[in-house]
């Protein structure tokens, strides 16, 4: 039942919004996994991020696609957590520590166990419409643990006009997803880091687009 | 199984022939690959593609009842107008004026839809006009005020204004004494205006020497703009018969409005582009670009030839 109304969800509302109300401009489709585990990793600007990265996907892949997103801010109040645990599927993550011994990427661990396909977002919050934040380090930490996993970077344009932080009215605009060539890890986290923040400058370099003031 | 057609016999004859036309420019498209092996016709190839699902798109559209063919029109406006809106530098204190301004779609569409000409006519340039500047004068950001005002309403008047005049063809014969169809006109005008578009790129590209508006578009051509232009005459006299109430005089004339009209609106739709630095407007119709890339003629041949009806006949 559950995954019905998931399916509905993401298969019917969701695609007409991106698809229709928004619409995508997507390069280098062929290079998102076609199963998992693997980790999609982008730029956080608005709610619809995660919605236009799972669009993204076929919906055979629905069952395994999850977005990761903050304990702190969805599971808040109750009818708040049922709709991201059970329609949306988050895998709840604790941005912050509860005590020193927490291992707060266990989920996300435990996740990528299952052979699930992650949607992350290495800036940890939706920041200032179409602005590159900081990518802070978990995003290292998770391809340590699992240097097997491709991690997928993507730079996406667009969905900070449409549906910036603070808002609740979607406004139309296309919307730019460009993939990138999945990562690997190899040994150290700072380099790593260093490659995904190239990657997506690179990715972000591949269309002129005018600062939104 | 029986299909209730609203269009008559010449709009389906019309599109059986375009569809004779969209076999013989895939044959010899097929032919040119295979002489020259390789890729070098690969987006000629992704072109006549599109151009069939354009036509099969098309012909659902206006073939099945009038109130299709109408939203058929107002989802192009739409698309259009949201291409238009990504494209160009917005501020962010506008983003709830242009919730606004795409609600002017929906809105000029049902002016269509129950035949209210004045207001079909006074809705945008006056009303949306207004409005608009309202409510972005009530917002107080007075920084590249003119730009966002003068850009936002640049758009509705070409995506949802002029588009819209196509859809108001629709409409166009009710009560009237003329034997005419609104599916024939409309057909007659947006064939007219492709046609136009692929001759003057054929004649330009065959013939083409002198350069007619280097600045903008630096491949268009003189010999392309004329030949096109002769060709669309042409095809105008042959065509008018079968789909409008046009003389013979008439259809001549009607046939170079098209042909200079369609190339200004081709030029008009580069400079913007160039003006913000893309090349295509998106990437929604393969070979094409985006669908201002496609559309970008019948912004003005629409109202152009709208007017040119509404004025000696109806």
């Amino acid at each position: 039942m559950a995954y019905l109304l998931r399916l509905f969800f993401y298969g019917v509302l969701v695609r007409t919004v991106v698809l229709f109300v928004l619409g995508l401009n997507v390069r280098h489709r062929e290079r998102l996994p076609v199963k998992g585990p693997a980790i999609l990793a982008a730029n956080h600007n608005s709610h619809l991020d995660a919605m236009a990265l799972i669009s993204l996907l076929p919906l055979r892949l629905l069952p395994r696609v999850r977005p990761v997103a903050a304990a702190d801010y969805f599971l808040t109040n109750k009818l708040l957590a049922w709709f991201a645990l059970d329609v949306v599927g988050i895998v709840p993550l604790n941005r912050v520590r509860a005590d020193a011994r927490e291992d707060v990427l266990a989920p996300i661990a435990t996740a990528l166990e299952r052979g699930d396909i992650l949607i992350f977002f290495p800036e940890g919050s939706r920041g200032e419409p179409e602005q590159l934040a900081e990518f802070k380090t978990g995003l290292a930490r998770i391809a340590e643990r699992r240097p097997d996993v491709p991690v997928v970077p993507v730079f996406t344009h667009g969905l900070g006009k449409a549906l910036p932080k603070g808002k609740w009215l979607i406004v139309p605009f296309f919307v730019d997803i460009f993939v990138g060539e999945p990562l690997r890890f190899e040994c150290d986290r700072a380099a790593y880091m260093q490659r995904f923040r190239e990657t997506m400058q690179a990715l972000a370099n591949e269309e002129k687009h005018s600062d939104w003031t | 199984m029986n299909l209730h057609l609203w269009i008559p016999p010449a709009v389906l004859w019309t599109f059986g022939a375009i569809v004779a036309l969209l076999v013989v420019a895939t044959g010899v498209v097929a032919a040119m690959r295979r002489g020259d092996g390789g890729d070098r016709h690969a987006e000629l190839a992704a072109r006549v593609k599109s151009w069939w699902v354009l036509v099969v798109v098309f012909a659902i559209a206006i073939s099945f009842r009038r109130s299709v063919a109408i939203a058929f029109f107002a989802v192009l406006s739409f698309l259009a107008l949201k291409e238009y809106f990504s494209l160009i530098p917005t501020r962010r204190a506008d983003r709830g004026v242009l919730f606004w301004a795409y609600l002017a779609v929906p809105l000029q569409y049902v002016w269509v839809g129950m035949h209210w000409y004045n207001l079909f006519l006074i809705f945008i340039p006056v009303w949306a006009f207004l409005w608009i500047a309202m409510l972005m004068v009530i917002r107080g950001e007075t920084k590249d005020f003119l730009r966002a005002a003068g850009t936002i309403h640049w758009g509705l008047m070409t995506m949802v204004f002029g588009l819209s005049h196509l859809a108001y063809l629709l409409v166009l014969p009710d009560g009237k004494a003329i034997p005419a169809h609104g599916a024939a006109l409309l057909l007659f005008v947006v064939l007219l205006t492709e046609l136009n578009d692929v001759a003057q790129y054929v004649w330009g590209k065959t013939l083409g020497r002198r350069k007619v508006i280097e600045k903008v578009s630096p491949k268009k051509t003189l010999e392309g703009l004329i030949g096109g232009a002769l060709t669309t005459m042409f095809l105008a006299y042959f065509l008018a018969p079968y789909l409008t109430p046009l003389t013979r005089g008439d259809s001549i004339a009607v046939g170079l409005m098209i042909g200079i009209g369609g190339f200004l609106g081709d030029v008009t739709i580069s400079a913007v582009k160039r003006d913000i630095g893309v090349k295509d407007s998106g990437s929604m119709i393969p070979g094409h670009g985006g669908i201002l890339d496609r559309i970008d003629s019948l912004l003005f041949t629409g109202p152009l030839f709208f007017h040119f009806m509404a004025f000696f006949y109806f």
